[in-house]
């Protein structure tokens, strides 16, 4: 239990004192949903949504959840150096739990980048006309489930790396493509057949659904051919769990010696 | 509470056959390890005492980091073991830590955060609490002369006030080991005289031992005993002056354009077998003052430079490997970090 205070004390201090991190990972996405969305904005047919969707609206939850996966991913990266030459290496050597150890930085991670996406999340009135109190509450909540999510995947990346380079290759070979076909960019309905499939194999396709539908309060708006509230939660939650408990093991286990070589 | 202790290990240590010793506080013993396709631990036993610093010399790529992994909870050797006071590191790795302190090559502080908040989060890590977590940090920082400098930040510190942060937190929790990997790596001269003097302070006052890895020949000498290693195999264990005094008699470097030419004619002449590296040939002879000039004035064409010295433990290493500490190949220093 300590050893989660501790390391999610540490993670917010940290980010209090570098706050130009931010800045990245909440202006790039909003870029992106502005320049994309503006670009697609006429020419956008949703035909799950009731009534005429535009794009930008579309796009909007999409957005969320990047700016979400940007702040897991960039904080989850800091763990490879830190491991190796940093504050990490005298944690690992302390008698606290190795649960705690992932916890406690999943923690910190996901706390910070719900924020951020509430940051962006302010502008929801604008973008959607239903908006109340009650869906942006249920949104931040559903993002901190998302972030937790997308924290412990990166977690259990970084533990695997040796270097920041191979961190940059998995994310630009998992984990954007992952958010790519999670229909933040375009609805499952009207895709080919294999990317359809694709999206409903794809974890991520569950979160976005879900903010989604929370950002209309759950009401029918949000679009016809949307897994179900409770099935996306149900499948989000399976995969942090599942995630998160290799993660647990991983750091569980010490170096171990390869067998012994018979040299002369 | 301070109890009463010899505070001359170095003696101790020799007398150690008459006195009986006190249990040593780390037994390691015929470890072995490997990395896919390579050994780099063939069977490495040590101990350590209260009071003692015990430096481990080698080169990089000797394996003594993968020694220091395993002692610190972070690697399971393949064979042998090492137990801290009565905890068996592999089975109860939990109460190891506990009692271990460890000050790693790479700083292990936050840089962003400051020297106190560092030193809180470490002791609420080991299970300290206030008042007495309090207590510990500031008598801790001011052990090290680091009390008015606590608030500062870790990144605006210099290498050596980083350095004694990192002791003063390696420390907090009153280890019975501290383990240091290449301590002065990065330090000045300075830093690294002031390092050593903080050392043997706490080493004096608080019943606790200290291993070192380090590849400076120098470092090893202050220390009370040295395990040498090369390769994996451990060569040679004792206190500096035992190992010195070991190989006996002076050593005579001379350097010369043609090394091969000078040994060959060397041992013809002076039945000395001399033991040649990079560019010298080294020569360990009884009575260097007297065979010194008589070198020079027989082989006055070949001879560029002629030096005389009392052994150092590079000339043990040097000795008992065949080649010198600080040659380096590729192949030795794969792998190891």
């Amino acid at each position: 239990m300590t050893a989660i205070r501790v390391l999610f004390q540490r993670e917010l201090l940290r980010f209090v004192r570098q706050r130009s991190r931010m800045i990245a990972v909440i202006v790039s996405p909003m870029l992106f949903w502005i320049v994309i969305g503006s670009g697609l904005n006429r020419s956008f047919h949703y035909p799950g949504s009731s009534g005429a969707m535009t794009y930008l609206e579309y796009f909007y939850p999409g957005t969320l959840v990047l700016v979400v996966l940007f702040a897991s991913i960039f904080s989850s990266i800091s763990i490879i150096e830190d491991r190796r030459d940093g504050f990490l290496q005298s944690v690992l050597v302390a008698p606290i739990s190795r649960a705690g150890i992932v916890l406690g930085k999943v923690a910190g991670i996901t706390v910070l980048a719900a924020l951020q996406g509430a940051v962006f999340l302010a502008a929801a009135p604008a973008v959607i006309d239903s908006t109340t109190a009650g869906s942006m509450v249920l949104t931040f909540v559903l993002l901190l489930v998302v972030a937790f999510g997308l924290s412990s995947l990166g977690f259990l990346i970084a533990w695997s790396m040796d270097s920041t380079q191979g961190f940059h290759a998995v994310m630009n070979l998992l984990l954007v493509p992952m958010w790519l076909l999670s229909g933040a960019l375009f609805p499952v309905s009207g895709s080919s057949p294999w990317v359809a499939e694709v999206m409903r194999w794809n974890p991520l396709t569950y979160g976005v659904a879900a903010t989604r539908r929370a950002l209309y309060g759950l009401a029918p708006g949000a679009g016809a051919d949307l897994p179900g509230f409770g099935t996306s939660f149900l499948v989000l939650s399976l995969f942090t769990i599942i995630v998160l408990t290799v993660a647990i093991r991983r750091v569980h286990k010490r170096t171990p010696s390869a067998p012994m070589q018979n040299e002369p | 509470m301070k109890k009463q202790r010899s505070h001359t290990p170095r003696i101790r240590s020799r007398t150690s056959r008459q006195a009986p010793p006190s249990p040593p506080v780390l037994r390691v013993s015929g470890l072995t390890f490997a990395y896919p396709g390579r050994s780099v631990l063939r069977g490495i036993s040590l101990e350590a005492r209260e009071g003692e610093a015990v430096a481990i010399l080698g080169p990089n790529g000797s394996g003594k980091s993968t020694l220091l992994k395993i002692i610190a909870t972070l690697a399971l050797p393949a064979d042998g073991s090492v137990f801290l006071d009565r905890w068996d590191v592999a089975q109860h790795p939990g109460e190891a830590r506990a009692h271990l302190g460890v000050v790693f090559q790479s700083p292990a502080l936050d840089d962003k955060l400051t020297v106190l908040e560092n030193l809180h989060f470490h002791g609420l890590l080991y299970g300290l609490a206030q008042p007495l977590l309090g207590d510990r940090i500031k008598e801790s920082l001011e052990v090290f002369r680091l009390w008015d400098r606590r608030h500062e930040r870790v990144e605006k510190l210099s290498g050596g006030l980083q350095r004694r942060v990192e002791l003063a937190k390696g420390i907090l929790h009153k280890p019975r080991l501290l383990l240091l990997d290449e301590p002065s790596t990065g330090l000045d001269p300075a830093a690294r005289l002031e390092f050593w003097y903080f050392l043997r302070r706490i080493l004096r006052s608080a019943p606790m031992c200290a291993i070192l890895t380090t590849h400076l020949t120098d470092e090893a000498d202050r220390c009370d005993r040295v395990l040498i290693m090369d390769r994996g195999e451990a060569l040679a264990m004792g206190s500096p002056g035992e190992l010195k005094g070991k190989l006996g008699g002076d050593i005579v470097v001379l350097q010369s354009s043609d090394l091969q030419k000078l040994r060959r004619k060397v041992h013809r002449h002076f039945r000395l077998d001399g033991t040649l590296s990079n560019t010298e040939l080294h020569l360990r002879v009884p009575g260097g003052a007297e065979v010194l000039p008589r070198l020079v004035r027989s082989f006055p064409e070949l001879i560029e430079s002629a030096t005389l010295r009392k052994p150092s433990l590079e000339d043990v290493f040097l000795q008992r490997t065949g080649h010198r500490l600080h040659h380096e190949s590729a192949e030795a220093t794969r792998g190891d970090s």
